[in-house]
């Protein structure tokens, strides 16, 4: 019992478990750029799937409503 | 490496917004054409000289492409979103790698996102609602996905606050509690919506929902299944190829041992 793998210095890395180091997390001021940037061109696109000529009309008309519809009430948005 | 992980969440994005299309389509689509035929029954015939309401987009584009361009743009920009959640979540809630940390935050935006508003303000098919309430509906309906969203990123700095002391397990037991604390008190706050006519078929109400319900989890399941390969591999490239050896090796055991008990299975 006293030379079991949890004991062995050696034997712990091998082992896994709670022992394994968690990986080097990615510096946030590389992130926040992207975050920003791509952050605002992707809730553009869920607002327009989303809510477009709904609750909101950004470029009129019912086209843009009718065409995503299914998706909209499938999706779970309010539509109508 | 911003800008692949990028690339890659959207690729996986518009995938799981592809299979989201699949199902939507079979499971969820019957349901609302039979809610647009009680719409149309229920609504009062033109008068005299007056034409039919014009289609603007007919029936089988909304149902079609316009239901994948929805769904495909849909799990674009969440893919996208989720790229940049699963970048902060590397290697900062207790996850030993990109794959296992792709299927946490898949989990954690399936429910923040999809399901805890869903459980608050279900999704409704045609024929259900009032069109002059659409501006609060929506209103109530982003409320409640920004403050489920906001309770899960209080809930991961509650986790790792806690982490070192109880552990990487317990810490996200706590974190889960905080959550469900956070989004029950706002799901209790928050005003309640009933707009079901009292004629339309509770039956089809709950396939229509279940169908809308099975959509966001078949893109949240493959967003977090996709994406955490690809972005493993821009994380840590593939090591040497002696694996290969191994693995080929290892297929021979499998082989044989199966070749060993086939006769009993026959
Ligand atoms: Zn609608």
């Amino acid at each position: 019992m006293p030379d079991s793998a949890s004991s062995s210095p050696a034997a712990t890395p091998l082992a896994g478990g709670t022992a394994r180091p968690l990986p080097l997390p990615l510096p946030l001021r590389d992130i926040v750029p992207w975050a920003v940037l791509a952050g605002a061109l992707m809730l553009l696109g869920i607002y327009f799937v989303g809510s477009e000529e709904g609750a909101f009309s950004l470029i009129g008309g019912t086209w843009m409503h009718e065409f995503v519809h299914d998706g909209r009430h499938l999706l779970g948005f309010p539509c109508h | 490496m911003m800008r692949r992980l990028l690339v890659f969440g959207m690729l996986a994005g518009f995938f799981a917004g592809l299979l989201a299309f699949g199902f939507a389509s079979i499971t969820g689509e019957p349901q609302v054409d039979a809610s647009i035929a009680i719409e149309e029954a229920s609504a009062p015939p033109p008068a005299p000289g007056e034409h039919a309401e014009e289609e603007v987009v007919s029936r089988s584009t909304q149902k079609g492409l316009g239901l994948a361009v929805a769904t495909g743009v849909y799990g674009i920009a969440i893919g996208g979103l989720f790229a940049i959640a699963c970048a902060v979540a590397y290697g900062r809630i207790g996850t030993g790698g990109m794959r296992p940390t792709a299927a946490v935050v898949a989990v954690t935006g399936f429910v923040a996102v999809a399901v805890v508003p869903f459980l608050k303000y279900p999704a409704n098919p045609p024929a259900v609602g009032n069109p002059d309430t659409i501006d609060r509906r929506t209103g109530l309906y982003v409320v409640m996905v920004l403050v489920a969203v906001l309770a899960a990123l209080i809930a991961a700095q509650v986790g790792r606050l806690v982490s070192a002391r109880l552990g990487t397990w317990n810490a996200a037991l706590a974190a889960a509690a905080v959550f469900a604390v956070l989004v029950t008190m706002a799901a209790v706050v928050m005003p309640v919506i009933n707009e079901v006519p009292a004629s339309f078929p509770a039956e089809l109400l709950w396939r229509f929902r279940l169908a809308s319900l099975g959509t966001q989890a078949v893109l949240w399941a493959t967003l977090g299944l996709v994406f955490g390969p690809l972005a493993h591999r821009v994380l840590s490239p593939a090591p040497a190829p002696a694996r290969q050896a191994g693995t080929l090796a290892r297929a021979d055991e499998t082989r044989a041992s199966s070749q060993a008990t086939a006769p009993s299975a026959g």
